[in-house]
């Protein structure tokens, strides 16, 4: 089944790995900007970034035939550096008319701070300012349900939010209902311990259903499965799944969303 | 929510899920063993956290009905952070 990864960190990722997701029928992915391992020490370092994401990365990934995309920001493990984070806030639009470059993101919180919340804010702004769409990083483990909320308090407090157009990653089940409810696109990231595995992705689409629902591999340089989409798949048939419905979560449901973005042009196999 | 998918059969489920279960829980079972043959003491932090391990355990053996099955949603909350609805006053953002 063709299917496609809206949340893999692929830089991060041999080029192996593109060969073997376009085997295993992805066609494309989106990318996400987020934390190298290590805190940058300039603009500069974010501007080369940027650079790889939208001109190195879909060359590498066009070889095997998979389509990129792109967000762009300061991840909120870098958001303590404010100073540093308005400088890239200020340095991104360089890149927002660039192809394949599909919003902010992905923004969000980590550590659930006052300065995490001050830069998520400020990416916020600037996504309203320029058109843009979101997607939100949803905190780890103790912290994700708090987090959370106060994402979903500081969107729904601006009405300028379309929340048709904000992705909520990483839910799992103390989190989907608050997202889903609120109006937002919901990710559930598939990890080897922390988050969901792909049998809680599957029970989460059995119980709340497959709109506004989208999963993904998160795949990056920790522990992380690249392949981990075609998991959930083969976990859907094994329980008896309707073709349609796994296409719906894993590939129309992706199109869906990133159609609402002006940088989004996409090739149907 | 919209396109619920219909409710599998509970005899096939059972069939697919018993012996993952059981293994599951004997890691369970060996892990607090492994915990409990440990040396020495936990700190006041970490003993805690132990006491949670507990609270999941019991709250894994409450009883739920097919309409509200909420055990995995219940135990993420076991492990979380309390959220502070005020918390936007607190960090005057």
């Amino acid at each position: 089944m063709n299917y496609i990864d809206p949340h893999i960190h692929m830089v991060s990722r041999t080029t192996d790995d593109y060969e073997t997701l376009a085997k295993m029928g992805c066609v494309a992915v989106s990318e996400p900007a987020f934390w190298a391992g290590y805190d940058r020490g300039s603009v500069e370092g974010f501007r080369d970034y940027f650079e790889q994401l939208t001109a190195f990365e879909p060359k590498r990934a066009g070889w095997y035939g998979v389509q990129h995309f792109t967000w762009l920001c300061i991840n909120a493990k870098e958001a303590e550096n404010v100073a540093l984070s308005r400088e890239v806030i200020a340095m991104i639009p360089e890149f927002l008319d660039r192809p394949g470059v599909l919003g902010i993101g992905e923004i969000g919180l980590n550590k659930n701070t006052r300065n995490e919340a001050t830069v998520f804010l400020e990416h916020v702004e600037l996504a309203l300012k320029t058109g843009e769409q979101l997607l939100i990083h949803t905190p780890h483990l103790e912290d994700k349900h708090q987090g959370t909320r106060m994402i979903i308090d500081m969107l729904a407090g601006d009405a300028r939010v379309d929340r048709r157009r904000v992705l909520i990653d990483h839910v799992e089940e103390h989190t989907v209902r608050p997202v889903l409810e609120a109006g937002f696109w919901a990710g559930m990231t598939l990890y080897p311990v922390s988050k969901c595995t792909p049998a809680r992705a599957v029970d989460i689409v059995e119980m709340y259903g497959p709109e506004r629902l989208l999963v993904n591999s998160a795949g990056d340089w920790g522990p992380s499965k690249p392949t981990a989409v075609p998991d959930f798949i083969l976990e859907m048939r094994r329980r008896g799944h309707d073709e349609a419905l796994i296409r719906r979560v894993v590939y129309d449901n992706p199109l869906t969303f990133f159609r609402q973005s002006r940088g989004f042009r996409f090739t149907p196999r | 929510m919209s396109d619920i998918p219909p409710a599998r059969p509970v005899a096939a489920t059972f069939e697919n899920e018993f012996l993952p279960v059981r293994a599951k829980l004997l890691e369970v079972a060996a892990a607090l063993d492994r915990l409990d043959r440990g040396a020495g003491e936990l700190d006041e932090a970490a003993a805690a956290r132990r006491a949670l391990l507990v609270d999941a355990v019991q709250l894994l053996a409450q009883s739920c009905d097919a309409t509200h099955t909420d055990r995995a949603e219940r135990l993420q909350l076991l492990f979380s952070r309390a959220y502070d609805a005020d918390w936007r006053q607190a960090f005057e953002v």
